[in-house]
């Protein structure tokens, strides 16, 4: 069955309890996308104009890192945001994200939203509540990912 | 449903708890390069065996001192005894030096254990953080053992590096199960790999269970079993119905030292698993 794009992200958990309108502003950022696996999703240091709502696969965040290559930082899956730095000023990737397996996502227009945050606050209000949360979710497990919490002496 | 224990069953030694008795070495398996695995047998003929998920044994090297290991094996299935450690510290490093031939002396088992029966017509979450699988390989064991009697059944597993990843042929073989949900991760991963890098807390959204009866078992670093907690609450799973083996500085293994003290708890007889409500307001404390 085919589900209208306002269905999926109404659907989704980073949506939830928003109002018609407002989804509908959201859903006119958003299309489909697909990557193949190793494509690249975008790459650090490229202008963030867009962030991702992984519906199946994996994503690698990396970084390169001089004679050690392409680093994961930490991986995206399925029913996971991907990219906030659209949201903030200079608007640039300050990591690198590419597909590790087959990628179904949805794609938002970060120009595009942010424009209709700008317009209208109480959307905007929401939009940088639920980043906000998901911002903080992941410095958790990144301090979590710093303690080394497998080492031997842990 | 079995109504939930606050306290897992316990099932202790069946000879004096304080006499270790010979084990014979029948196979060691490197798990990782500082992890490894004893498969043991009774050196006196026709002694047998039986533990419950989650006990503990006290394992002693002749002339270097007793440890206490998790078990890790089937328990009903395999003829011989599992045990899982880390080379971390003086008894486990020489313990790694022991061939196959060789004796330890073995006392247990001890300690209560994952409320696997109570879990029956429930989903399931596994949750276990580096060496915090053995205990529950058990566990899991007797699930897919009884596979019929559960519902959704998850694995999540979060290891240092993929170096560090215990038990892997299993892992490859339960992933490929239909009936089982298997999600592994890396703390750090070289670029090969191409699985899941980051805490293991973040599978658990992946984990197909239902909040309103789920139960879910975890072993690991505390710290990593405190942020599965919140986060299996914040799903809705509450604190009765989530169970976590805790590790303390176990010497005599039957409450009489303290060494193991934690509270008001004696880890060895009332532990090493707890039902989390009886343990969360302990975890973290810096003072115990």
């Amino acid at each position: 069955m085919i589900q209208t794009l306002e269905k999926i992200i109404a659907e989704h958990p980073f949506f939830h309890d928003l109002p018609p309108h407002h989804l509908q502003l959201i859903a006119g950022c958003a299309k489909n996308i697909r990557f193949e696996a190793s494509q690249v999703v975008f790459h650090e240091g490229d202008e963030a104009d867009q962030f991702y709502f992984i519906r199946e696969g994996l994503v690698a965040v990396e970084l390169m890192i001089p004679q050690r290559g392409f680093t994961t930082v930490q991986t995206i899956g399925e029913g996971e945001m991907l990219g906030w730095s659209w949201l903030l000023p200079p608007y640039r990737w300050h990591f690198g994200a590419r597909a590790l397996q087959p990628v179904r996502a949805l794609v938002f227009d970060g120009k595009c939203l942010r424009t209709k945050c700008e317009e209208d606050h109480d959307l905007g209000y929401e939009i940088l509540k639920r980043f906000t949360h998901i911002i903080s979710e992941r410095l958790d497990a990144t301090r979590l990912q710093l303690l080394d919490l497998y080492g031997a002496h842990a | 449903m079995a109504p939930m224990l606050e306290q897992p069953m316990t099932a202790g030694p069946a000879l004096d708890p304080m006499l270790p008795r010979p084990y014979r070495i029948l196979r060691v398996h490197h798990e990782t390069h500082d992890t490894f695995t004893f498969e043991l047998a009774p050196a006196a003929r026709g002694e047998g065996f039986s533990f419950a998920p989650g006990q503990f044994n006290m394992l002693y090297v002749f002339g270097m001192g007793e440890v206490p290991v998790s078990i890790s094996g089937d328990p009903v299935g395999s003829p011989s005894l599992h045990h899982t450690t880390r080379a971390v510290g003086t008894v486990t490093r020489a313990m790694q030096a022991l061939k196959r031939g060789d004796t330890v002396g073995v006392r247990g088992p001890f300690g209560s254990s994952w409320p696997v029966e109570e879990a029956a017509g429930r989903d399931v979450i596994i949750v276990a953080g580096g060496i915090g699988l053995a205990p529950l390989r058990p566990a899991l064991y007797h699930l897919l053992a009884q596979r019929k009697k559960y519902l959704r059944i998850s694995l999540l597993y979060g290891a240092r590096t993929p170096q560090d990843i215990l038990y892997r042929h299993e892992l490859e073989q339960w992933r490929g199960k239909f009936d089982l949900d298997v999600h592994v991760t890396v703390d750090r991963g070289p670029s090969e790999w191409i699985g899941n890098v980051g805490v293991v807390t973040k599978l658990i959204r992946r984990a197909p269970f239902d909040p309103a009866g789920a139960m879910a078992l975890i072993c690991g670093p505390e710290v990593m079993m405190r942020f599965t907690v919140m986060e299996l609450q914040k799903l809705g799973l509450p604190l009765d119905r989530t169970y976590l083996s805790l590790e303390r500085n176990m010497k005599c293994a039957v409450g009489f030292c303290g060494h193991c003290q934690y509270g008001p708890l004696f880890i060895c007889r009332e532990g090493p698993v707890f039902r989390s409500d009886r343990v969360a307001g302990l975890l973290g404390r810096a003072e115990i």
